[in-house]
């Protein structure tokens, strides 16, 4: 679905110059569950930002779907993001002004469909990820695992076939790492959703299907 | 999606009081000066009784005569306002009437000061005062210089308190002047029907006057439209032209104009041109100047407020980029948020322009002023404040939207 080739990124700021991947070659299939690890700093991030269509490239190809998506403008870029591709971060990233279901509900904002609509897919996905009784809460009033789970709800809203975890047990201890892990491994395996998961729990990594291993910005396994 | 972007609109002011708070008042404050500021200008320019026909009505007040080395110029006299401007083409009404004089009437044992103005009868016919009792000064009064006034209600109240004054006699120095009507109150920012007592122009101890050719007179002139300004202005430039210049020996040109009030206003705030000309052009850039930086200033202090607010929103701006808003869209919720932010000071602005408006009408720096807040012009500055709404968003907006999402949700970054 996903196909990086010779992937590299090279950061430029004034002077400097930081290669943060090099000549990387990464397949996501359909309903893959894929771990990937290594020190901080090596460049884990910056994959996942190009495989979310987030970030282009300095040299090779991304492709979509075997079509190389470079020459592709913004507009088509975000509207891809919105349909095939959920995001779940470390550190959540829910906005703290919005309750629960209004969190959930900002993926389907950027599409076509009306707000009673909305309002229904936003709660069957909180409750999805067993949050039903919160879902008028503000983040603020949820545990850490609590808050994650509605990012999770956020990721899946909107069905995608690709899910990017950066790191999404992070900040979890690892009772609640595991609920999210066995979220993650449930949809993967009833949805077919595509999983790519950056995390330094090798337990975790262990539950996936492979993991790709990175050293300085180098495949390396 | 509307809904969703207000809610979010309406915390995040909620969570910032004190930055909302600024905002709020620079927005209302400006809205408020705006409205009061305008509300005194239409109070001055705009066509509101008794001067109904203010449209096409021309004034004649300044009179240069000019030289090599003197000048003089001032009010008119009776002799150059029958000389040149009697009988212009297109003019359905001409009025001569006094500049307004400070007298003292003796009533009750008490000293009153009023503003005494001479008039015609013609006054009353082209200027629609509203009569509480009795009538205006009749042709005959004038004609025969009869001890007959009209007074205000105001006066009425001060010399007259125990009730009507019709038939009863004012006394103004050493004349008696018998009331023969009582009008409304007429602002003092409406200079030509403003006053406190009108007598006949005639009513005076010597006929001096009539031989003056400066002295204290205006002209009014009602044209039969405005179309009649042109050939009548034309005519008039033409008549001065080709006079006789009085004291030849020290004055070779003598100038004259039949102006709109907006134009005496130029001449008087802003300056003439060599041939005596308003500066009609440099009041109004002077005024849409300051109206421009008026409203500029609390944009700034949006602009800067919403700069501000960027960051802090970062993570926002990411997880909605991630999730497939464009530029686009994160562009229209920011200016959306700037509008709601703008609309709710807009409200509070028409609130503390009613309080402005009648704190300035209670202080009395305007005679007789009766002050409105005028919505159409509260309008004008709410379009302006969403004008400058969407200015003052869209620079924080597209900064905004131009932030990296790659950057800020690889976690590290904040
Ligand atoms: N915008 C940027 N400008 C310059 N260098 C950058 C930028 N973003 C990332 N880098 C560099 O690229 C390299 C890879 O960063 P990345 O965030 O992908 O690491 P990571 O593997 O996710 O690390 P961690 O485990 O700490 O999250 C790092 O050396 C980082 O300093
Ligand atoms: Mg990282």
């Amino acid at each position: 679905m996903i196909r990086l080739e010779h992937v590299q990124k090279t950061y430029r700021t004034d002077r400097i110059e930081t290669v943060a991947l090099t000549d990387i070659d990464l397949d996501v299939e359909k309903g893959a569950f894929l771990s990937i690890m290594g020190p901080s700093g090596c460049g884990k991030s910056t994959l996942l930002n190009l495989m979310g269509l987030l970030d282009r490239p300095s040299e090779g190809t991304v492709r979509l779907d075997g079509e190389a998506v470079a020459s592709w403008e913004d507009k088509r870029l975000a509207r891809l993001r919105n349909q095939r591709i959920g995001f779940i971060f470390q550190s959540f990233h829910l906005i703290p002004d919005l309750q629960v279901v209004d969190n959930v509900e900002i993926p389907l904002l950027y599409r076509s469909s009306s707000a009673g609509e909305r309002r229904r897919t936003a709660l069957a996905a909180i409750e999805r990820v067993g949050l039903g009784s919160r879902a008028h809460h503000f983040p603020s009033q949820l545990s850490g695992g609590q808050q994650q789970r509605v990012a999770v709800a956020r990721a899946i809203v909107g069905r995608p076939d690709l899910l990017l975890a950066d790191e999404p047990t992070g900040n979890l201890d690892s009772h609640m790492g595991d609920e999210i892990m066995d979220l993650l491994e449930e949809l993967n395996q009833e949805h077919g959703t595509a999983v790519v998961m950056v995390t330094h729990d090798e337990r975790l990594a262990g539950r996936t299907q492979r993991t790709v291993r990175l050293f300085d910005g180098r495949q390396v396994a | 999606m509307l809904t969703n972007y207000l809610k979010l609109a309406l915390k995040v002011l909620a969570r910032r009081p004190f930055f909302t708070f600024v905002s709020l008042f620079g927005i209302s404050f400006t809205l408020a000066v705006l409205v009061t500021a305008t509300a005194v200008l239409d109070h001055a320019f705009g066509p509101l009784a008794p001067e109904v026909h203010r449209e096409r009505t021309l004034f004649l007040d300044y009179l240069i005569l000019e030289g090599e080395r003197s000048q003089r110029s001032g009010s008119p006299g009776w002799v150059f306002l029958e000389r040149y401007v009697r009988d212009l083409p297109g003019v359905e009404e001409m009025s001569v009437y006094s500049e307004p004089r400070r007298v003292f009437a003796y009533q009750t044992g008490e000293k009153s000061g009023l503003q005494l103005k001479r008039t015609d009868a013609a006054y009353w016919r082209i200027l629609a005062f509203d009569f509480l009792e009795g009538g205006p000064l009749a042709e005959a009064d004038v004609d025969g210089g009869a001890p007959v006034a009209v007074i205000n209600e105001t006066t009425r109240d001060r010399l007259f308190p125990d009730g009507t004054a019709l038939d009863r006699e004012v006394l103004v120095e050493g004349q008696a002047f018998r009331v023969v009507g009582v009008v409304a109150d007429v602002s003092q920012l409406r200079t030509e029907p403003y006053a406190d007592l009108w007598v006949p122009l005639t009513a005076t101890k010597t006929s001096q006057w009539m031989e003056e050719f400066h002295g204290d007179l205006h002209a009014m002139l009602l044209a039969e439209s405005r179309e009649a300004f042109g050939p009548l202005r034309a005519e008039l430039a033409a008549r001065l032209a080709a006079a006789d210049v009085p004291q030849p020996e020290r004055f070779d040109r003598m100038l004259a104009y039949a102006l709109e009030p907006f134009e005496i206003a130029s001449r008087e705030i802003v300056g003439s041109d060599d041939d005596g000309r308003p500066a009609t052009r440099e009041l109004q850039a002077l005024l849409v100047g300051a109206l421009l930086l008026f409203l500029l200033l609390p944009s700034v202090n949006l602009i800067n407020v919403n700069t501000s607010r960027i960051l802090e929103r970062a993570p926002e701006i990411g997880v909605r980029k991630a999730f497939g808003a464009s530029c686009h869209d994160l562009l229209g919720q920011f200016l959306l948020e700037n509008l709601v932010l703008t609309l709710v000071g807009g409200a509070l602005g028409l609130l503390l322009s009613v309080f402005a408006v009648e704190a300035v009408a209670a202080t009395g720096w305007i005679r007789y002023a009766d002050l409105q807040v005028n919505l159409r012009v509260f309008a004008w500055g709410v379009c302006f404040m969403v004008l400058f709404a969407l200015l003052s968003g869209l620079y924080p907006a597209w900064r905004m939207a131009r932030l990296d999402p790659a950057d800020i949700l690889r976690g590290r970054s904040l």
